[in-house]
């Protein structure tokens, strides 16, 4: 197989476990790319890519930004702070102004849940969804899956916790997913009020208790806790949130096997992680972010491949 | 039209040779030369070169790689499928070098030049030859021609030339076929 089953990215939940993988092998190039003395290649150089930006974001528009400018697009940004979004305009009208400069791509974030996929029946462009309230981060939870089958291998087989606020979380519902499709058990671990209610109708194991959760894993996949989406208190205090949720080197030395640590990004040093598991070896934290740009540089390359030329 | 065989696995041993024996000719110890074989199909030519080139030589080490053109190449969004890549194995710099690009089957000359551009993401060579087993004539819609010919061979567009390897296909051989035969 040879092309992907979807013309947009909006959720992992979307893709085959073929799709998963032509993406990871179409990825091994463009990591072989960019790490040469001339990291770029010609190939997206008639697309157009509109990066729109409806909520803030710096690791993921960075990453979008240079996997485009390493494919050789030709690249303009928007974001919602600076724009007529303020003053009324629909999304769709938005959008269809930027089309109207004949862009071919639209990579999005939005606040969202499911404005991506509105938006891809609008719209004639491709849209990969950077991000939609706290529904779906596909490229987050590919980046993460290629980041654990470099470490360990495979992800097949694996057994991965997704420890913090999964309530509020996009990338957790992308690597339940993403990791599922790939053959990998998947666990939750927070406190009972982070973890959503119907979470186990995905087939996931749910757990409490933080030092339980990490003996079972391979891998543990630390979230950041997202206070600007909880409108109320989820839990007493960040203190008290850090003290039972937080992993640190002590917890992580008393355990019997060496797990391997990941966080999407941005880190609340001293809540969810300490700054010594952080910063060791056990920790993959800054492998996931240049493989997010060889992964994003796959998946545009194979959606563009996609777009029927005009002549 | 039936298949019809250009070179069996004796003729094309003998290319082989043949070939190396040019290179030696033109590259003396291949302390400067490298010898870079075009994915996919480039390579197990390249591979081959070098084995018998070690073998006449006695030389430990000739320099070589291969090279994936599949982000160069000009029909991106013009092919139904999209092409995927191969790997690129290169571990030096093509800087100051005298660089042979080895293909199979030179056709249109469009891998070549996706090849030259993809080259030049290592460096700047001295020099660039082009190897080729087969040299497809008259077919050529850009102005490349090779260094060193395998077989030169007269054929139209709806034909194909296939070189076949034991590595791949269990035998050396290069054939000549029609893609029209299905439709017949």
């Amino acid at each position: 197989m040879s092309s992907l089953s979807v013309d947009h990215l909006i959720g992992i939940k979307n893709l085959t476990r073929e799709d998963i993988e032509l993406i990871f092998s179409t990825a091994d190039n463009f990591k072989d790319v960019i790490n040469r003395p001339i990291k770029k290649v010609p190939s997206l150089r008639d697309i157009t890519i509109a990066n729109l930006f409806f909520e803030n974001s710096t690791r993921t528009k960075l990453s979008f930004e240079l996997a485009e400018k390493r494919l050789s697009a030709d690249v303009i940004n928007f974001s919602s702070s600076s724009s007529s979004v303020k003053k009324g305009e629909t999304l769709v009208d938005t959008v269809n102004n930027i089309l109207a400069m004949k862009v071919d791509m639209v990579v999005m974030r939005h606040p969202n849940p499911g404005a991506p996929d509105f938006l891809s029946r609008q719209v004639k462009a491709r849209i990969v969804n950077a991000g939609d309230g706290t529904h779906e981060h596909p490229t987050q939870a590919l980046l993460d899956s290629y980041s654990i089958r470099e470490k360990l291998g495979t992800v097949e087989g694996k057994k991965v916790v997704i420890v913090g606020d999964i309530l509020h979380s996009r990338v957790a519902l992308s690597n339940i997913y993403a990791l599922q499709k790939q053959g990998a058990e998947v666990m939750v671990c927070g406190p009972a009020t982070l973890l959503p209610k119907y979470i186990s109708s995905l087939g996931v194991k749910t757990e409490t208790n933080l030092r339980k959760a990490l003996e079972w894993c391979d891998v543990a996949n630390i979230l950041r806790i997202q206070l600007e989406r909880q409108d109320i208190a989820f839990f007493p205090s960040l203190r008290e949130y850090s003290m039972l949720y937080g992993v640190n080197r002590q917890l992580l030395d008393s355990l019997k096997k060496k797990i391997v640590i990941m966080h999407p990004g941005p880190i609340n040093r001293g809540v969810e992680l300490s700054s010594d598991v952080a910063d060791s070896e056990q920790s993959i934290i800054l492998q996931q972010v240049e493989n997010g740009v060889a992964v994003r540089m796959a998946v545009l390359y194979l959606l563009a491949g996609k777009i029927e030329r005009n002549n | 039209m039936k298949p019809r065989e250009l070179l069996n696995s004796e003729q094309l041993d003998i290319t082989i040779t043949r070939l190396c024996h040019e290179l030696i000719e033109n590259h003396g110890d291949f302390s400067n030369t490298a010898l870079i074989g075009l994915q996919p199909r480039g390579v197990y030519l390249s591979r081959r070169i070098i084995e018998r080139l070690k073998e006449i030589t006695g030389l430990k080490t000739i320099r070589n790689g291969s090279l994936d053109i599949t982000f160069h190449r000009d029909d991106f969004r013009r092919r139904d499928e999209i092409s995927i890549p191969n790997e690129t194995e290169l571990e030096f710099s093509l800087e100051g070098k005298n660089v042979v690009l080895v293909d199979d089957v030179l056709f249109t000359g469009r891998t070549i030049r996706a090849g030259l551009d993809a080259m030049l993401a290592f460096g700047r060579p001295i020099k660039v030859e082009l190897l080729v087993l087969i040299d497809r004539r008259f077919s050529r819609q850009l102005p490349v021609q090779p260094d060193f010919t395998g077989n030169t061979v007269d054929s139209i567009s709806s034909e194909r030339v296939h070189v076949d390897w034991v590595e791949t296909e269990g035998e050396d051989k290069v054939t000549l076929y029609s893609t029209k035969e299905e439709d017949e």
